[in-house]
């Protein structure tokens, strides 16, 4: 493994640097009926799940096919896609916001082909590579995080659990047989690099226990002010503490304060907080982007805890199922998971999802909190 | 022959979704097979090692990954993100696996041939495993080496023609959706708006100078497909001003059925014949329509432009014709104070090149932001803490009934000094004149 220069050279870092051109230009890459057709597009259909049609107003047509991927691709998979989007697509293809695949071509007959064609292909321990579906009022992939193949905060894994749920989903991914578009994202700490808190459905990971603190390290590691300031709670106070016979400078934290968001480990790692049994998911439910009909909503957090039961985290599926399955059966055309929710009162959307409601589903921090308690005779039995 | 058991990831290889555990252990087979003879740059073994990491990982139930560690290019801030993990001598191969944040072509759009030459270099320098895309938009490269990091810059600029994202305490990558290029619901062309804004501020996105990160995305629509409004600190979404235009033929065809609703997304479900009075008239959040039998009427002046009649009707109903967009400011996750939506600053901004209009309001936050933001404030708890009414006069915007959901409830109003006459300074003697004591 002999190392080979690409051209750098560290004793002269700027000779011939190039800096700051920003990413490539978007219209470089447009399928030619997209180039030919741009912000003159008419209506769109849906032809099957999976299968879009846009018209144009000159009259052209052109199909998307779009699959599902595991976010997490390696080159070898990235490459099996581009011989797809060479073999049908004239090797243009783009992806979507939620890790789908989407590629485009001109007749119906090229997109059914294409559809098969990605439906066969599968993994050598038989999952799919590409299963089509995603579009309309089904349940389209997951967005989500880095989960424990790649970070040091998460309080579960993201990939994993998403491979559950989907496989769980699987048939709603293909399908349009739900009331309205249902979102499910995933972030695996309360960072939410994922920013899973406006989505009908959430998955997210969660720390149980205040953080460890490692006073042997910690002020060689850390600025102390710094880890102090970071907590919201002002659990955190600087203090000095005996070390190996040693007076050392450290902090103190009040436990009861503290409610696990992790910015004193992200400020100061001499404060870890993951823990096997303190770590699980908190489930959020009926939030949405969308203005259609009604405004932007915050997902509301109805599972307070889940145990995290790698490898398949079992509960979790399960409570997924409960709900889905609760909101296809009850909702009205169109209405999104948490209008549901709201016309048939948060009393009954536990009852019909089976949700246990729990002390800690009442809001009890800052002034937000207050706006959630109810103050009216208006509610069921 | 794996490098290491993994029988509990391997349960992850059963069930019809797409296994990013296969896909890894195809990866490692790859990698060791070689077919194209490259000469690896980093370990060979690195994604056997990935894969028993992350089996410790479901075996502890705790990351097995460090935090932090400060790596980049030179002259950059952001881009590369340290990871290295906590058993270094039993998986050696990810001993470091730092993150490569790569920008995206606006809309995600991609010609194989440039796929292809990515996947090469990440080959050739990486791990081979890829994120397409990481939840802020890049994409993403997980796992390299340090001394691979200018390599890899060196060849992405030269040969590439493309940059690093954005990561740290500056501008992240912007994003957007696919917008005019395949959307007839597009109001403004965001692909566009996002690379020209993601040009003109390459000195913010690479050089951290901000109390906390700060999040661009462009909605072309209210329908808000890259949730601008729930997870950007500066949100542009489409919108229009005049009448919604209506193909009254085509409203028929709806009617009779010549015509699945919603574009066909309710194809799965008996939902009975298409009723335009129940679902359309009757769900207009506005009840700015109505429907006499044969003609489909809009009281535009009374429609907020929520979409629901449009995604209803494609065929039949499109936006206006005076577009523009809408600028939300200060969304946020969680962390710190709670979640954040973005709140409205600007109703309406004419969205053409060279986009002054977007980037003036853009720059007179930041100056007020960077000035009083507090460390790891991010701006939508500045202006919670500041005040809206701080935002309206730093961005030099006219208080309007549209920037709220309905006036205020206490009459605690802070008064300037300068708004009342005569001001604030009196003289206690001439009062004691009108008061005894």
């Amino acid at each position: 493994m002999a190392f080979i220069s690409a051209g750098y050279n560290p004793e002269k870092p700027m000779e011939g640097r190039i800096s700051d051109i920003g990413p490539r230009k978007y219209d470089e890459f447009y399928p030619p009926v997209i180039a030919r057709n741009k912000g003159k597009w008419l209506y769109h259909e849906i032809i099957e799940p999976g299968v879009l049609m846009h018209k144009a107003e000159s009259g052209e047509e052109v199909y998307t096919v779009r699959c599902g991927g595991a976010r997490l691709m390696s080159v070898t998979h990235v490459r099996e896609i581009c011989d797809i989007a060479d073999k049908f697509s004239g090797g243009k293809l783009r992806f979507t916001t939620r890790n789908n695949i989407e590629f485009m071509v001109e007749t119906k007959a090229e997109a059914l082909k294409l559809k098969a064609e990605l439906n066969s292909r599968k993994f050598a321990a038989g999952s799919h590579k590409f299963p089509v579906g995603g579009t309309g009022a089904g349940i389209t992939n997951i967005v989500h995080t880095q989960g424990w193949v790649h970070c040091h905060t998460p309080a579960t894994d993201a990939s994993g659990t998403v491979k559950v749920v989907m496989d769980e989903v699987f048939a709603e991914f293909g399908a349009h047989n739900m009331p309205a578009p249902l979102r499910i994202s995933m972030a695996c700490c309360l960072n939410m690099c994922g920013a899973v808190h406006c989505s009908d459905i959430a998955i997210l990971g969660y720390h149980r226990k205040p953080p460890l603190i490692d006073h042997e390290y910690l002020d060689n590691l850390c600025e102390i002010p710094l880890a102090v300031a970071a907590c919201p709670t002002g659990a955190i106070r600087p203090t000095k503490t005996e070390f190996n016979g040693k007076t050392v400078n450290t902090v103190a934290i009040k436990n009861e304060r503290c409610m696990f968001c992790g910015n004193c480990y992200t400020m100061c790692p001499s404060l870890p907080l993951s823990d096997k049994e303190g770590d699980g998911l908190v489930i959020m439910a009926g939030g949405k982007i969308s203005n259609r009909i009604s405004n932007p909503k915050f997902s509301k957090v109805v599972v307070a805890f889940i145990p995290n039961e790698p490898p398949r985290w079992p509960s979790l599926s399960k409570i997924i199922r409960q709900i889905v399955d609760a909101y296809a059966k009850d909702a009205r055309k169109y209405e999104r998971l948490g209008a549901w929710a709201e016309r048939i009162g948060w009393e009954r959307f536990f009852e019909k999802c089976g949700l246990e409601f729990t002390e800690h589903l009442i809001d009890d921090f800052r002034d937000p909190a207050y706006y959630t308690w109810r103050q009216t005779t208006n509610f069921k039995w | 022959m794996a490098k290491h058991k993994t029988p509990l990831l391997d349960q992850l290889e059963s069930g019809p979704w797409p296994s990013f555990v296969s896909d890894i252990k195809q990866e490692a087979e790859h990698r060791h097979a070689n077919p194209a003879g490259i000469e690896y740059q980093i370990p060979v073994d690195v994604c056997d090692d990935l894969l028993g990491l992350l089996e410790m990982s479901y075996e502890d139930g705790e990351t097995h990954w460090k935090h932090g560690g400060i790596v980049g290019v030179f002259g950059y801030g952001g881009g590369v993100i340290g990871r290295y993990c906590d058993q270094p001598q039993k998986f050696p191969g990810v001993a470091h696996f730092h993150t490569v944040r790569v920008a995206q072509p606006a809309g995600m759009y991609y010609s194989t041939e440039y796929l292809r030459a990515l996947m090469d270099l990440w080959d050739f320098r990486g791990s081979g495993l890829t994120n397409m895309h990481g939840a802020t938009g890049d994409l993403v490269w997980l796992g390299t080496s340090t001394q691979q990091l200018e390599e890899i810059f060196w060849t992405l600029t030269h040969d590439l023609n493309t940059d690093l994202g954005g990561s740290g305490s500056n501008l992240r990558t912007p994003s957007c959706c696919l917008g005019q290029s395949r959307c007839e619901f597009a109001c403004y062309d965001a692909q566009d708006l996002n690379y020209n804004m993601t040009l003109e501020y390459q000195d913010e996105l690479h050089r951290p100078a901000f109390p906390y990160k700060f999040k661009f995305k462009f909605d072309a629509c209210p329908n808000g497909c890259v949730a601008s409004i729930a997870r950007s600190d500066f949100s542009v979404i489409g919108t229009w001003k005049d009448d919604i235009k209506i193909d009254q033929d085509a409203v028929k065809g709806y009617v009779k059925g010549e015509f699945a609703p919603n574009a066909g997304a309710h194809s799965g479900r008996d939902w009975g014949k298409f009723d335009i009075e129940k679902e359309v008239v009757a769900l207009c959040p506005t009840g700015c329509m109505s429907w006499d039998g044969s003609k489909l009427s809009i009281d535009n002046k009374e429609c907020y432009r929520c979409m629901h009649c449009i995604n209803t009707m494609p065929r039949a109903l499109h936006i206006g014709d005076e577009r523009g967009a809408s600028i939300f400011v200060g969304a946020k996750a969680p962390i710190l104070d709670g979640a954040q939506m973005g709140s409205l600053l600007v109703p309406f901004v004419p969205v053409e090149e060279p986009y002054d209009e977007v980037k003036e309001v853009v720059e007179n936050l930041w100056d007020w932001w960077m000035e009083e933001g507090k460390n790891r404030e991010r701006i939508g708890e500045t202006i919670r803490r500041m005040s809206f009414q701080k935002m309206l006069e730093v961005t030099g915007i006219k208080a309007d009934p549209r920037h709220v959901q309905e006036p205020r409830t206490n009459p605690y109003i802070f008064w300037k000094e300068e708004d009342v006459t005569g001001g604030w300074e009196r003289d206690i003697n001439e009062f004691r004149k009108r008061h005894q004591r």
